[in-house]
């Protein structure tokens, strides 16, 4: 039974990495196919669509910090394993998925506002900050759930 | 879920967007006094080659190339852009029926950017192997082929081809998944049928003539606008008004070129909207629209320019840009 408890600590951690992390490779993919067509066309706008590009990976760093803090938790990193009980296992895979599901979600659609933003980018390069916010609002609500997913993670007691 | 599978193809299009014509460069190039000016602000905005020659023709020619290349270098599925192809793909099967049945040769009347170029075209129509032909083409080549060879009636064969291309883009456009296409379809077709009730206004043609050549659609009624056309063209405008193209009746009282000119603002206004979409084929088909209704205004003012017609009256011919 206490080896079901790191199993789903370590399942917790997995998502978390996993999830946030799809998240942004769907979201900087999408950009980054905007990022292309500008390019292709004006190569001089490089820096300013590879900022906007670049914004919906922020999703995948969020998980890994949760899935290093979940590691580290657990004593899977810089010590011997805890022995957890399955109640606190699950209790630590509850925490981890904030960041995975919002990050997932989030990425994806971050991707597809940059994206956009991209053709504000392509047409009015003055307009870079406006249009940098717009993708930037997505970001807020992955760093609500890398708020809760890290203080419910170092909040579980061991 | 929405589709991503445009986005390169849309973002580039916003980089190339930013090089068509707005309204004031068109007003820059009404302002060139002579057909030579205005060859040079052209050419000097990137339009044709290094080794383009320097006249009006080859520039806006190379320029249509322009468009496709362009547009194939994107990899997409060319297909959505039948209902765009269709008018010239019938062009050609309307040239070689009567290159043909006459047994003249006319160079350069093909369009050779098309699914079927003018050599195989003409091959097909030699051949009466009407066989080869796309389904929505078949019916009417053979019809036009035998009414041509028959009657020896230009119009008629005309009439015919006309209508079965207006047909092909009312299907196209009703099978498409987008509303752009769906709503060129219906204008394209809705358009070419008040031209035909005008023109049949000013011929005194008849009921059936009319029948004939119009193509059914949803925004008009071909038996009222037969009928209207049958009392006249204040009847053609009065029925308008009821419509969709009320703005296509104040213009059709103006002149015939207003008329035209409202025709193909029309089709500007309805694509405005693509200009925010991201995602979708609609910003790319309505930058191959807006190309072309650069081109043809270009050519409007050259061609007014060298034949050295006032400055109002190619004013008056001038459309409205996209952006």
């Amino acid at each position: 039974m206490s080896e079901l408890g790191i199993v789903y600590a370590l399942l917790g951690a997995a998502l978390a990495v996993l999830l946030a992390g799809a998240g942004s490779a769907i979201g900087v993919g999408i950009a980054g196919q905007a990022a292309s067509g500008v390019v292709t066309e004006d190569p001089s706008k490089f820096a300013k669509v590879l900022i906007m590009q670049l914004l919906p990976g922020t999703q995948g760093i969020y998980g890994l910090l949760v899935g290093f803090i979940t590691l580290s938790k657990i004593g899977l990193i810089g010590g011997g394993a805890a022995n957890l009980d399955p109640k606190t296992g699950l209790m630590i895979l509850a925490a981890c998925l904030p960041i995975g599901i919002v990050g997932l979600i989030s990425g994806k659609y971050q991707g597809m506002t940059s994206a956009a933003a991209i053709g504000i980018v392509a047409k009015k390069p003055d307009q870079f900050g406006k249009a940098m916010l717009f993708p930037a609002m997505v970001e807020t609500y992955a760093i609500l759930a890398l708020l809760i997913s890290i203080i419910a993670v170092t909040g579980i007691q061991i | 879920m929405t589709d991503t599978k445009y986005t390169y193809a849309v973002a580039r299009i916003r980089s190339l967007e930013v090089a068509l014509f707005s309204n004031a460069t068109i007003d820059q190039l009404m302002a060139c006094k002579t057909y030579e000016e205005c060859l040079q602000f052209i050419t000097d905005k990137g339009w044709g080659d290094s080794d383009t020659p320097m006249n009006a023709e080859a520039v806006l020619c190379r320029e249509e190339e322009k468009i496709w290349e362009v547009m194939r270098e994107m990899r997409i599925d060319m297909s959505v852009f039948d209902v765009l192809s269709y008018p010239n793909q019938f062009h050609n099967l309307k040239a070689a029926i009567k290159e043909v049945c006459t047994e003249m040769e006319n160079p350069g009347i093909f369009y050779d950017d098309c699914e079927i170029d003018g050599e195989e075209m003409l091959e097909i129509i030699r051949n009466k192997d009407f066989i080869r032909l796309p389904d929505n083409m078949q019916a009417a080549a053979k019809a036009a082929y035998e009414s041509l060879i028959h009657t020896r009636d230009g119009q008629l064969c005309d009439v015919i081809i006309d209508r079965a291309a207006m047909e092909a883009i009312y299907q196209a456009g009703r099978q498409a998944k987008d509303d752009i296409m769906k709503n060129y379809a219906e204008d394209t077709v809705a358009i070419a049928d008040i031209k035909i009730a005008v023109r049949s206004a000013k011929t005194a043609k008849s009921m059936e003539f009319m029948r004939r050549a119009m193509a059914e659609c949803e925004s008009l009624s071909v038996d009222q606008l037969s009928k209207a056309a049958l009392a006249g063209e204040d009847a053609i405008a009065e029925y308008l008004l009821g419509t969709a193209y009320a703005g296509g009746a104040e213009a059709l009282k103006e002149s015939p070129s207003a008329f035209e000119r409202w025709c193909d603002n029309r089709v500007i206004q309805t694509i405005q909207p693509q200009k925010y979409k991201a995602f979708t084929i609609g910003p790319l088909v309505a930058y191959v629209l807006a190309r072309q209704n650069e081109i043809k205004t270009v050519r409007i003012i050259l061609s007014g320019k060298q034949n050295g017609f006032p400055d109002d009256a190619i004013r008056e011919r001038v459309r409205e840009m996209y952006v």
